[in-house]
């Protein structure tokens, strides 16, 4: 019931800070001629429709020629025009038609029962023929949501001391993925500004039920913010459930440690160590902390570490010997959870009706273009250097000379993502889709055949 | 049930015959036309009962003893051999007053499955085995060899839930995880390569979700039958019969405003301060200051707004007065009014929604930046009892109020939060915000008003 206002009704924070370039050839910014010259140049609008064919644009027999067409697309236009239930019949029915109208903004739905287009006419049989039933299990991290524990930036804005907490997301969640839940081919995406999209498109996960994508949503669910709590993240139980654990000695922990710890200064100010003191229920030690921390304003040690000096001194208090107090055993993980432990748009994954924008889409308010992130290289991806719609046209233009037509996006940064989009992500996806459509077709075979003989 | 198991002799030792009947095919057997209305209503008044428990958020074991009492006061019958009858044959005949729409299947489905696990819990360890048989779940036990590589991590799991450490002869089964969705929702089990590791205390969930995906898909049919046939062919018969059983029984859903006329937008202010639930008035508040709310709070205050009777032009015109205070009008009209339009069943899909009950909202996760959800579940403490106390509770109700909340009564909370603030006892409980409202301006309103 919600995804018409999900798609695109998301608040959107008013973007600033569009960076000033010397000697830049091409403004920044988003213009139509230059997404027209992206999409008819550059665009990888054949990878987009072998990926969503899943295998089903070939010629075996056990191919399901109906299903790329049955595959909604929606698009957003300059004027803030929103077309949704778009569907195409071949790639180059979906290339032309995104020449043609020039989306600002291209998302994903699902892969309905009829060809969405056409939903209308099977309205009235009133028999609900007319439902998503296939859909990629989706994830969206985005950095607002983590407003309450980086003081770099705020809103809109990423640097790269905030970053570290979408490599977190990654690595928490992708490991996940694959160890726990057996999943192989995950996509992870830059959503062009200020967050990352995951796309997990094994043929079971596609075909997973709503309260099945709810189950696993709900299962990285730790993170309960809202307005209204103070506290977080609550870890009960003797133990922590073994995905969590391995979340914290693995990723979290180090993370915290060794990145946020000092790079958002978590202990430099009164402001700022009470709201980690908050989070420790019982008084007496934390106005220990407290005290020693406001004597020490005018000590020696350096501006430098006196965060994790106070970090320290926090975990020896909370974890010497005679603080083995009930509720206090799992402060250190609370706290390290509620700064570092991702936070999902829960609604995004549950349901399989949500739209997702495309890879590869250039983001209207930044002109980055929406790359994937290679998870396994993930701390090394630095959202600044992504490039932009004015960067690649600038690398279109220096090259202008040399005409090789199949060459265009070697030319340009965006070819190495093409790239490792189809190395790493496409050709293995679509090999095991080929396998997996072979073998159901062999098995329909014998139970017909068995059932003749019979 | 325990005489059937008796007439019913066991061929050998092995042989175990649970009392409970998986419904697999509608009895063969010939049926008085009254005693299929009577049984279908002495199953009715089962499955309300668990309705109504589960929404005024028992605890487990609280679910337990009423699902005990509810199933032995009325499936009873004089005849013992005909127990197991009453109980596939009244099964059956909620199917077809079930069957008939998305929303009545869903409460259906629910109920008899909270139903079927109640049951299932009940049998011995062997019947549970046969039952599992039954379903013909390919599910072996896991090997000892695996068991030992992975005694650590299922400990691991067992300590986290607070359950014992598994024993050495600890009966574990390996299934895709797809299978039991509430045990991976709540981390209750070892997940490895897609597999969950469940215990076999666990095993009721498995057979839960079976149970419930085999129903879901026979209502489908049943329904797909009943329009195509059987409404006509018994339409001097049963069809009366069924019609009228289904509507008797569920609750109101609050689409509609009953009782009380239309409210306008100048009225909202002074209805948010007399009559409003707490989870609406916090919502309504920080509307006003904020002049924004995310989506999960525009629904669930804007559905119970149309509930209480705010026709669409005067909707439209007050989220717009807020709004626009931020954003500006030409932003409301094109990304938000539609949402409101869509409220109102004037766009999308066109259905006229209903406002949230408190099981929903209950249930509700709201995340970083939302107000929407149960405040005596999503608040903490000191915020609960701020807004407790703005709103009029004296101190010692907020103690009542704050150890309902401790032991998870939200509803229950809500209910003394009523009965404090209109100083007027509230005996059938908070089920639905609108009700709340509802049963305030009852109180608020002079009588000669009511009809």
């Amino acid at each position: 019931m919600k995804k018409e206002e999900n798609g695109n009704g998301r608040d959107e924070m008013v973007i600033d800070g569009s960076e000033e370039r010397e000697g830049n050839a091409v403004p920044e910014g988003l213009n139509v001629n230059y997404l027209k010259l992206y999409y008819g140049k550059l665009f990888p609008h054949a990878d987009i429709h072998k990926w969503m064919s899943y295998g089903n644009d070939g010629k075996h027999p056990g191919c399901d020629q109906s299903y790329f067409g049955r595959r909604e697309f929606s698009f957003t236009l300059d004027n803030d025009i929103y077309l949704r239930f778009q569907s195409f019949n071949s790639a180059s029915e979906l290339e032309n038609s995104i020449k043609e109208k020039c989306p600002f903004k291209i998302d994903i739905g699902p892969v309905y029962s009829v060809d969405p287009s056409k939903r209308h006419a099977y309205a009235q049989t009133g028999d609900n023929v007319f439902t998503p039933v296939e859909r990629e299990l989706i994830f969206d991290i985005d950095m607002t949501d983590y407003d309450d524990v980086r003081y770099c930036c705020a809103g809109a804005d990423v640097c790269l001391d905030c970053w570290p907490l979408m490599t977190i997301a990654i690595k928490v969640i992708d490991t996940a993925l694959r160890d726990d839940f057996g999943f192989n081919h995950i996509l992870w995406v830059y959503s062009g500004r200020r967050g990352v999209h995951c796309w997990v498109c094994d043929g079971k996960a596609r075909r997973l039920t709503n309260e099945q994508r709810a189950a696993i949503a709900d299962y990285f669910h730790v993170y309960k913010g809202n307005e209204n709590s103070q506290k977080k993240v609550s870890l009960t139980g003797a133990a922590l459930h073994p995905f969590l654990a391995r979340s914290y000695t693995e990723v979290l922990r180090n993370f915290f440690e060794t990145k946020l710890l000092s790079s958002q200064n978590l202990f430099s100010t009164e402001e700022r160590y009470e709201k980690i003191l908050d989070m420790i229920p019982d008084e007496s030690l934390t106005s220990e902390l407290r005290g020693k921390w406001q004597d020490n304003k005018r000590s020696t040690s350096s501006k430098k570490d006196i965060d994790s000096i106070r970090w320290e001194q926090l975990k020896t208090m909370l974890q010497s010997g005679k603080q083995k107090v009930q509720g206090l055993r799992r402060c250190v993980e609370e706290i390290v959870f509620s700064f570092t432990y991702p936070r999902l748009d829960m609604e995004v994954s549950k349901h399989m009706n949500h739209l997702l924008k495309a890879p590869f889409c250039v983001h209207p308010k930044t002109g980055r273009i929406c790359v994937p992130i290679d998870p396994n290289e993930c701390e090394e991806f630095n959202p600044t250097t992504v490039p932009t719609l004015a960067t690649l046209l600038e690398e279109l233009n220096m090259g202008g000379v040399r005409q090789e037509v199949n060459d265009e996006l070697d030319r340009t940064s965006l070819g190495e993502s093409i790239r490792f989009f189809r190395s790493s992500f496409l050709q293995p996806l679509l090999k095991s889709c080929k396998e997996e459509i072979e073998s159901s077709y062999n098995t329909k075979l014998q139970r017909s055949k068995n059932s003749l003989t019979w | 049930m325990e005489t059937v198991r008796t007439q019913r002799k066991p061929l050998s030792k092995e042989v175990v015959v649970p009392t409970l009947p998986l419904y697999r095919s509608p009895p063969s057997l010939e049926v008085r036309l009254e005693d299929f209305e009577l049984f279908a209503i002495d199953r009715l008044r089962v499955l309300k009962g668990i309705s109504d428990g589960l929404s005024r958020g028992k605890k487990h074991e609280e679910m337990e003893q009423l699902e005990k009492d509810l199933w032995n006061k009325n499936m009873r019958h004089p005849q013992a051999s005909e127990i197991a009858n009453k109980d596939i044959i009244s099964h059956f005949v909620l199917r077809l007053v079930y069957c008939r729409t998305e929303e009545l299947r869903k409460w259906f489905l629910s109920m008899e499955t909270a139903l079927f696990r109640y049951r299932f819990r009940q049998e011995s360890a062997e019947a549970q085995r046969a039952l599992m048989a039954e379903f013909d779940l390919p599910y072996k036990a896991v090997g000892s060899a695996e068991f030992e590589s992975l005694r650590d991590k299922l400990g691991q799991v067992s300590r986290s839930i607070g359950q014992p450490l598994p024993t050495a002869d600890a009966i574990f089964y390996k299934v895709p995880f797809e299978e039991v969705p509430e045990l991976v929702a709540g981390r209750r089990v070892f997940l490895h390569k897609g597999h969950a590791y469940i215990a076999s205390n666990q095993v009721v969930s498995l057979v839960g979700t079976q149970f419930r995906s085999h129903l879901s898909k026979a209502l489908i049919l049943t329904n797909r039958k009943w329009t195509s046939t059987v409404r006509e062919q018994e339409k001097d018969r049963l069809t009366p019969i069924v019609e009228a059983l289904c509507t008797s029984y569920l609750g109101p859903d609050y689409s509609q405003p009953k009782g009380f006329a239309e409210i306008s937008v100048k009225d909202i202010n002074e209805l948010a301060r007399s009559s409003f639930p707490l989870c609406m008035r916090h919502l309504f508040e920080k509307l006003k200051e904020d002049h924004h709310l995310k989506h999960g709070g525009r629904m669930q205050l804007g559905l119970f707004l149309k509930g209480v009777g705010l026709k669409l032009d005067d909707a439209l015109m007050f989220w717009k007065a807020e709004f626009s205070q931020k954003v500006s009008a030409e932003r409301f009209d094109k990304e938000y009014a539609y949402g409101i339009r869509h409220n109102y069943g004037r766009e999308g899909k066109r259905t006229d929604y209903t406002p949230y009950s408190c099981q929903k909202i209950i249930l509700s996760t709201p995340g970083v930046g939302d107000h929407h959800g149960c405040p005596y579940r999503h608040f903490s403490d000191e915020n609960l009892r701020a807004a407790l106390s703005k709103m009029g509770v004296n101190s010692r109700a907020v103690e009542d109020v704050m150890d309902k909340v401790r032991n998870r009564h939200y509803q229950l909370a809500c209910t003394l939060t009523f009965e404090a603030v209109h100083a007027s006892s509230c005996d059938s409980g908070i089920n639905h915000p609108n009700q709340y409202f509802s049963d305030s301006q009852k109180l608020l309103q002079p009588k000669s008003t009511q009809f």
